[in-house]
């Protein structure tokens, strides 16, 4: 058998990791943690080195002829739905990154993890989540799409809330379930209409190609279909009004905030976006509404990431900023500049929580930054990768999230100059607020109590290794997509050009724009955003309390992350709440009403016809006369 | 040959008799034979009223009244004795305890 038939094993290998972990743990038997760890481990890297094995065929291939379906089985026959798998280049990357960062995180959880009573569901979690993930991505129709999509979702849900005796995570879980509902409510909707309007069928390729004819006709139709969608990625991957639940989902364990609310899970938003490309790319009007929404989420999350004080909240605030640049490039017409951000982002972002994980894990727990300060010495290692890290985040040049965003800024310029401005604004902030997290964290005196000091502990090898891979990638991974501009298309985007080179020629105006003074600008930014970071809050400490102080109301509404959640909270939250005592006001007062009262009615009628049956039998049949004669006159009248 | 409206008569005569028995009377024994007493009553008029259009009907229907009465006689006699060997006493409202 050829690698490209086997690709419907690549999201089996992990539910059958998912099956033997899970299966003993639910009947109660605890398995021993190297099994546990060797089959978790084991399925994800057999997942991925099957996936390199694909994809290297798949390269192989004629440039146009690199699309390869597997059919598994039939699924719902009637919609002529069946569970089919599609390899192209853009689910290549894309299975790549999942089963590649997910096996280091994999590997680096065995080292987390270790001290976990829950260990077993941990991992049966965790690969159950690999197989929705990988489902998710290669699936061929919308509706196996969904069901990666939900699959993901629960999985999300069930590692948020891993410590669920702990009321905080498992309010987190359900907050993450509840507001996904809403965006996949709208991606549902998407779905069933493209379904009717665009030939009745649910495969994403006939629907793509069935788009053109109906977007002359109907060019209303093609953009509803395109934002319903949207409304379903602003869900999963937390853009305006719909992230509210990414900050939260941080109360799980560390490696499952790297895996699924930074590398992985939370990018399907774009993906799906990049999929469906040639649908945007009819619909102008989507198009733009996807670049506002991610620029102004790109803007909004990195004001809001400068002032949290949790190590991981800044990382996740970051992540939804980064996630808002990924959609400003998809909007502009840059899908592949879009899913290119997707990789680099895996690398560095993954490398960055897991990295916090390493500190919170040497700190026993601890993650507010105020308590950390001066681990430089005390974790020389740890501190060397997460540099890489900051630097990759804050885009400085040579480093992949440079090459990244610098692409993205350069199509948000030739799309509207008002995007590049939201977006090099974003960059300013993104570098300071890395600066800020790395001197809090690593810099400047130590402010974590005595007694922790001589316990402090650099991470042990399963967890050192992953994390230097991900640090040389999130250096060195940038090189494979280069700019246009210096050596030709670098290999990235020669690779997906036969997926979304046509629509991105279709979406994007043809002219250019003054690509290197963008790139020059760009680089100063960061640099000059990191320098300012720097003199803040390394060398003079005391410059951002004044600051601050000056600007009170300013801080407060920052440090509040915009009250956005309590907005929620008395906009939607509360009437709903008050909606729902209302409505159990009405049930108790007017439906049990209703019921009682045909209860006691018959009761009170009852206590007055029992008086008939007085006991004398004399009665009775003074009773039976008149009845006898009421009927006879009756009968007669 | 009786008239008609004499037999009619009759029969009503007996049959309020035996309806102000069972109405007033507090005996269980008076209350049966007033019973009997507008069962036959009926009878009357049934055979008179069968004389009177000239039909075999009314009178094939007062054997049947006969066959009931009498089987309403043995079961109420029945009750009553075993309501005697249960509370000493055949008067009707000294057993007025089935009620609400």
């Amino acid at each position: 058998m050829q690698p490209l038939d086997l690709i419907g094993l690549i999201p089996l290998l992990p539910l059958a990791g998912f099956v033997l972990i899970g299966l003993p743990s639910a009947a109660g038997r605890r398995l021993p943690r190297p099994l546990v760890t060797a089959i978790g481990c084991g399925s994800v890297a057999l997942a991925f080195a099957l996936s390199v094995a694909a994809v290297a065929a798949l390269a192989g291939l004629p440039e146009h002829h690199r699309s390869h379906q597997a059919v598994l089985g039939e699924w719902m026959g009637p919609l002529g739905l069946s569970w089919s798998f599609v390899l192209d280049p853009l689910s290549a990357v894309m299975i790549l990154i999942v089963t590649g960062v997910g096996l280091l995180i994999h590997v680096y959880s065995a080292g987390y993890m270790a001290e976990d009573p829950g260990y077993a569901r941990y991992f049966a979690y965790l690969n159950l989540f690999m197989s929705m993930m990988l489902t998710l991505v290669l699936g061929s129709s919308l509706p196996l799409l969904f069901v990666g999509w939900e699959g993901v979702g629960l999985c999300s849900y069930l590692l948020i809330g891993f410590f669920h005796s702990r009321t905080d995570c498992a309010d987190a879980g359900r907050k993450a379930f509840l507001v996904n509902r809403i965006g996949d409510a709208s991606f549902v909707l998407g779905m069933l209409l493209a379904w009717s309007a665009f030939g009745f069928t649910f495969d994403i390729r006939e629907i793509l190609a069935n788009a053109p004819g109906v977007a002359a006709s109907s060019p209303g139709t093609v953009t509803l279909v395109a934002l319903l969608l949207f409304g379903g990625a602003c869900g999963k991957s937390a853009q305006i009004p719909l992230f509210v639940w990414l900050p939260d989902a941080m109360a799980g364990p560390t490696p499952v905030s790297a895996l699924i609310h930074a590398a992985t899970m939370v990018t399907a938003g774009v993906y799906m976006v990049c999929r469906m490309a040639p649908l945007y790319a009819l619909a102008p009007g989507a198009m733009a509404v996807v670049a506002a929404v991610g620029a102004a989420t790109a803007l909004l999350a990195a004001v809001i990431a400068l002032a949290q004080d949790d190590i991981k909240k800044v990382l996740a605030y970051s992540t939804i900023s980064q996630l808002g640049y990924m959609f400003m490039a998809a909007g502009a017409g840059a899908f592949g500049a879009a899913i290119f951000h997707v990789t680099t982002h895996a690398f560095f972002k993954a490398l960055l929580f897991l990295g916090s994980g390493a500190v919170i894990h040497a700190l026993h727990g601890e993650q507010d930054m105020r308590k950390m300060g001066g681990l430089r010495g005390a974790l020389p290692r740890t501190f060397l990768f997460f540099a890489a890290g900051w630097v990759a985040l804050s885009g400085v040049p040579l480093t992949s999230g440079f090459f990244s965003k610098d692409e993205i800024l350069y199509h948000a310029w030739l799309a509207n100059p008002a995007l590049w401005a939201a977006g090099i604004a974003g960059a300013l902030l993104t570098a300071t607020y890395m600066t800020r997290l790395m001197a809090m964290t690593f810099f400047g005196p130590s402010r974590f109590d005595r007694h922790a000091a001589g316990r402090l502990h650099e991470a042990p090898a399963s967890m050192a290794v992953p994390l230097g891979i991900l640090a040389v990638l999130s250096l060195g991974g940038g090189l494979m997509g280069m700019p246009a501009s210096w050596l030709g298309p670098g290999p990235f985007h020669r690779w997906l050009h036969p997926v979304l080179g046509a629509a991105e020629s279709a979406a994007s105006p043809g002219h250019h724009g003054p690509e290197t003074l963008l790139m020059v600008v760009s680089s100063l930014v960061a640099l000059g955003g990191i320098a300012l970071g720097w003199r803040l809050w390394v060398a003079r400490p005391g410059t951002p309390a004044a600051i601050a102080a000056r600007l009170s109301t300013v801080h407060r509404l920052v440090k509040g992350k915009f009250f956005v959640d309590e907005i929620y909270d008395a906009a939607v939250l509360r009437p709903y709440a008050a909606l729902c005592r209302g409505l159990a006001r009405f049930d108790t007062a007017a439906v049990d009403g209703a019921v009682n009262g045909v209860g006691a009615t018959a009761e009170t009628f009852a206590h007055a016809f029992k008086l008939f049956h007085s006991g004398f039998v004399r009665n009775y049949a003074l009773f039976y006369l008149l009845g006898a004669a009421g009927v006879l006159w009756y009968l007669a009248a | 040959m009786v008239p008609f409206g004499s037999a009619l008569m009759v029969s009503a005569l007996l049959f309020v008799m035996g309806l102000v028995g069972v109405l007033i009377r507090r005996s269980a024994l008076v209350i049966l034979m007033g019973i009997e007493l507008m069962l036959n009553a009926a009878n009357l008029a049934f055979v008179a009223a069968a004389r009177h259009v000239g039909s075999m009907d009314g009178q094939l229907f007062a054997f049947f009244v006969m066959t009931v009465a009498a089987a309403e006689a043995a079961v109420g006699l029945a009750i009553v004795i075993a309501l005697f060997r249960r509370r000493r006493t055949t008067d009707v409202d000294q057993v007025s305890f089935l009620k609400w």
